[in-house]
């Protein structure tokens, strides 16, 4: 089981702002083709999207970055704080 | 260092002279304090603004600022530093961020409180969204003069 959460754009893109998913993925990357399936919303937010930015357990984090049962992914849009 | 919060995340406004007597407290030692304010404009991309609306990523957010903080104490020699970074709705001349240091010589300070400005652009999970005055609402984008602005403190 791993947590992943949506945040600012991506949060209101995709319709959620976190969810559990329970099959076993060995990366970000092989996490974010299983989401791009879900359809074109998903597929332009996670799969196409350069600007994609990653954090797995708070760490910012690359689509090679492994996950395992129990982490915290996060996907969201460049940070635009100050 | 002081024992106090050195990173606070909060809704509230903060007060500058209230923040800095904090952070100097004790400090004999301290020579020089620069502190940056960040407030909310009334204009961007050529729009009015309205409101101003930060989210950011609980857990992550604190994490991130306290490396940057510590990176800063790393590469100068700092006395103390606070980062104070408003969430929620603000408005127009409300003041957004806070980012303060002192040391023992001015030059360190200086350069301390540039450098985390520029880290917390681009390394913090912050969000703007703005509503313009006929209630549209839109992200900010990330700019590039941001991550510009990062690089020119590699190594």
């Amino acid at each position: 089981m791993v947590n992943v959460l949506y945040f600012a754009s991506f949060r209101e893109m995709l319709g959620k702002a976190n969810e559990q998913i329970n099959a076993e993925y060995n990366t970000v990357g092989a996490l974010i083709e299983s989401l791009a399936t879900r359809g074109e919303n998903w597929q332009k937010a996670l799969l196409e999207n350069q600007n994609l930015q990653i954090a797995v357990n708070h760490d910012v984090a690359q689509r090679d970055t492994l996950i395992k049962a129990g982490d915290e992914v996060a996907f969201f849009p460049p940070v635009t704080g100050g | 260092m002081s024992d106090l919060p050195h990173i606070k995340i909060q809704q509230e406004d903060f007060d500058l002279t209230t923040e800095v007597a904090a952070l100097r407290a004790g400090h004999k030692d301290i020579g020089a304090v620069v502190s940056f304010v960040g407030t909310v404009r009334d204009i961007n991309e050529g729009d009015e603004v309205s409101i101003l609306e930060l989210e950011h990523y609980p857990g992550m957010t604190e994490k991130a600022l306290e490396k940057i903080r510590l990176e800063a104490h790393e590469r100068w020699a700092l006395e103390s530093s606070l980062i104070i970074h408003r969430i929620g709705k603000m408005y127009p001349t409300d003041q957004i961020v806070l980012v303060a240091v002192s040391s023992r010589h001015r030059e360190n300070a200086f350069y301390a409180a540039h450098f985390i400005m520029d880290y917390l652009k681009t390394n913090a999970p912050f969000w703007k969204k703005e509503t313009l005055p006929n209630g549209d609402e839109r992200w900010v984008d990330a700019r590039i003069s941001d991550k510009e602005a990062e690089n020119r403190w590699v190594k």
